[in-house]
């Protein structure tokens, strides 16, 4: 799938203004009476970058979005959307600087999909309209279905569709809430193809998900929320933040006396049966303890089969955190 | 940034096209006015001139205030429905998100539905006129042809919708639940026809300045009203639907 885009949204800052940080929010909160929806968040996210906001359902991802893009009022705390403070009084300004496309695609079904779109150009203002919207359907590839009902395309079209229309301003932020939520594969395929499209033409993105392979796949940076902001940073960080290093081997047969071959190893810090001819070494630096390792096995007698260093997914970082915080609960 | 007319079009551009293809909208809008013309036809075609003064008054004015009734129901269930119905639909999340100010939002969805209302009031008290002249009696057709007469249905027709209308959003727009919204701005909507109903029916004395009195207050009260609707406009409980 290709993605036609114009100049201005191939660069980050394309508003004329000096790139700086797209999004800067500063211990944000946001209660429902004594509900917390999410507390004392804090992040910035920088021009063109994509941003990924993971979190359990009910973590406040969507109440952040939906706080920042200036339909609910924070409680307290601070943020600058787009350049421009967060403030009831900004609102329109904020809102005409950023798009949002929000997990149900809520197009007009009784309407065309150039209709959607029209509408959508007049309320943002947009001078050039025809053009605009010409242009977002060739992005999402559906110039050929301009004149269609929205009624009759499918849930993948649909959300393509609030993807054009979410285009249609060349945001300087777009705000994208669980945009493959309840997509087939191949829908959910061809929505990660059109933001890595915009991820590579440098579109600044806010994209909430709970489904990590996509965070992992499209985010420069992920943040994990769970009511309080629990981790920002690159998905490699978070698994070096949360995970020690470790080596896995596997041997032929189990070891007489693990304890004599791993202990005082150089690089390694402690050891476990991972099962019954498989030890999980814990590690300083892999590549430096490898050989090391290696070595005691063959002087042990050890039929080695392999030495790898076990890759913790961002699902493994998530799932650590997620059981961190029901463990603190019950206590 | 300052209210935009663009945006305001925008969305009545939207509302009409939606109206169109939408067979409830419709048929709230082809039903309602044929059941309130076939009823005052049929009364001012078998009325007998021969009746007492007073009781062929309160004929003629019943049958003309069928004719108000129309600016009154139709406006206020479109109203009703407009932003609770968006609000189910999921379609107003996304346009709450654009820079549009609540003001736009309301003017654009008010004047959507007062076009469509207004053209078919006067195309039905047109046809009803026509009906008269032609059929009825010309002793019934002169009493309603009297300029009294004809001037409360023009000049009413407007302002009842108006009231109709803000009356329907601000419930719509407090409201969870499209058919009590719609319910509940119908019957909000019929106060001032009781005012129009007692001068139709000859209780108060209708004259000029009355009806103009009573016009200017509507007026004021369709003004202050879409400042009230304005100010009850609440994105954040609409957003959340008021349950968080």
């Amino acid at each position: 799938m290709t993605m036609e885009l114009d100049g201005s949204q191939r660069r980050p800052g394309h508003h004329g203004e000096k790139p700086g940080p797209a999004l800067v929010v500063e211990h944000l909160t946001k209660r429902f009476g004594s509900r917390v929806a999410f507390e004392d968040v804090s992040f910035q996210v920088g021009s063109g970058e994509v941003f990924g906001f993971l979190g359990p359902n009910g973590a406040g991802k969507t109440t952040t979005v939906r706080t920042l893009g200036t339909l609910l009022a924070p409680t307290s705390g601070a943020a600058t959307v787009a350049g421009i403070e967060l403030r009831p009084e900004n609102g329109p300004a904020i809102r005409s600087r950023i798009s949002i496309m929000p997990e149900s695609p809520g197009l007009y079904l009784r309407l065309t999909v150039a209709e959607n779109l029209e509408c959508f150009a007049r309320l943002y203002r947009l001078a050039d309209r025809h053009e605009r919207i010409e242009r977002a359907l060739r992005a999402v590839n559906l110039a050929d279905r301009a004149n269609d009902l929205c009624r009759s395309l499918s849930k993948g079209l649909r959300q393509r569709v609030a993807l054009a229309r979410a285009l249609l301003s060349d945001p300087a932020v777009l705000f994208l809430d669980e945009p493959t939520s309840g997509l087939d594969p191949v829908a959910t395929r061809e929505v990660h193809e059109l933001i890595a499209a915009l991820k590579d033409r440098g579109v600044t993105i806010f994209l909430t998900t709970h489904r990590l392979e996509e965070a992992e796949r499209l985010c420069h940076r992920v943040a994990i929320l769970n009511t309080t902001m629990r981790l920002v940073g690159r998905p490699d960080e978070l698994r070096a933040q949360l995970f020690k290093r470790s080596l896995e081997v596997r041997l032929r047969a189990e070891l007489a006396d693990p304890a004599s071959v791993f202990a005082g190893l150089p690089g390694t810090e402690g050891w476990e049966a991972s099962a019954p001819s498989s030890y999980l070494l814990t590690v300083a630096d892999p590549d430096a303890a490898a050989p090391e390792v290696a070595r005691a096995l063959v002087h042990a007698g050890a039929d080695i089969c392999s030495i790898t260093e076990p890759r913790h997914s961002l699902e493994d970082v998530y799932l650590q955190l997620v059981d961190e915080d029901v463990e603190a609960k019950r206590r | 940034m300052s209210f935009s007319w663009a945006r305001v079009v925008g969305i009545v551009q939207k509302e009409l096209r939606d109206y169109r293809r939408n067979r409830f909208v419709i048929l709230t809008m082809a039903v309602l006015p044929l059941i309130f013309i076939i009823v005052p036809v049929v009364e001012l075609l078998v009325i007998k001139v021969s009746v007492t003064s007073s009781k062929f008054d309160t004929r003629i004015g019943l049958a003309l205030l069928y004719m108000l009734i129309i600016p009154a129901i139709v406006p206020s269930t479109l109203a009703a429905y407009s932003v609770v119905g968006e609000r189910e639909q999921g379609t107003l999340e996304p346009v709450l998100t654009t820079p549009i100010r609540r003001e736009e939002l309301l003017v654009g969805k008010a004047l959507a539905v007062l076009v469509p209302a207004l053209g078919i009031a006067y195309v039905v008290f047109g046809i009803f006129l026509g009906i008269v002249a032609l059929f009825a009696p010309p002793d019934v057709a002169s009493a309603v042809f009297k300029g009294s007469r004809l001037l409360v249905q023009l000049l009413f027709t407007p302002l009842l919708a108006g009231w109709s209308i803000w009356v329907g959003i601000a419930i719509s727009a407090r409201s969870l639940d499209v058919r009590a919204a719609q319910q509940l701005g119908m019957f909000a909507s019929l106060p001032p026809l009781v005012i129009v109903a007692l001068m139709s029916l000859n209780v108060i004395s209708p004259s000029l300045p009355l009806a103009l009195g009573l016009g200017a207050a509507l007026l004021a009260l369709d003004g202050l009203g879409w400042r009230a609707v304005a100010a009850m406009f609440d994105r954040e409980r609409l957003v959340t639907g008021g349950r968080d």
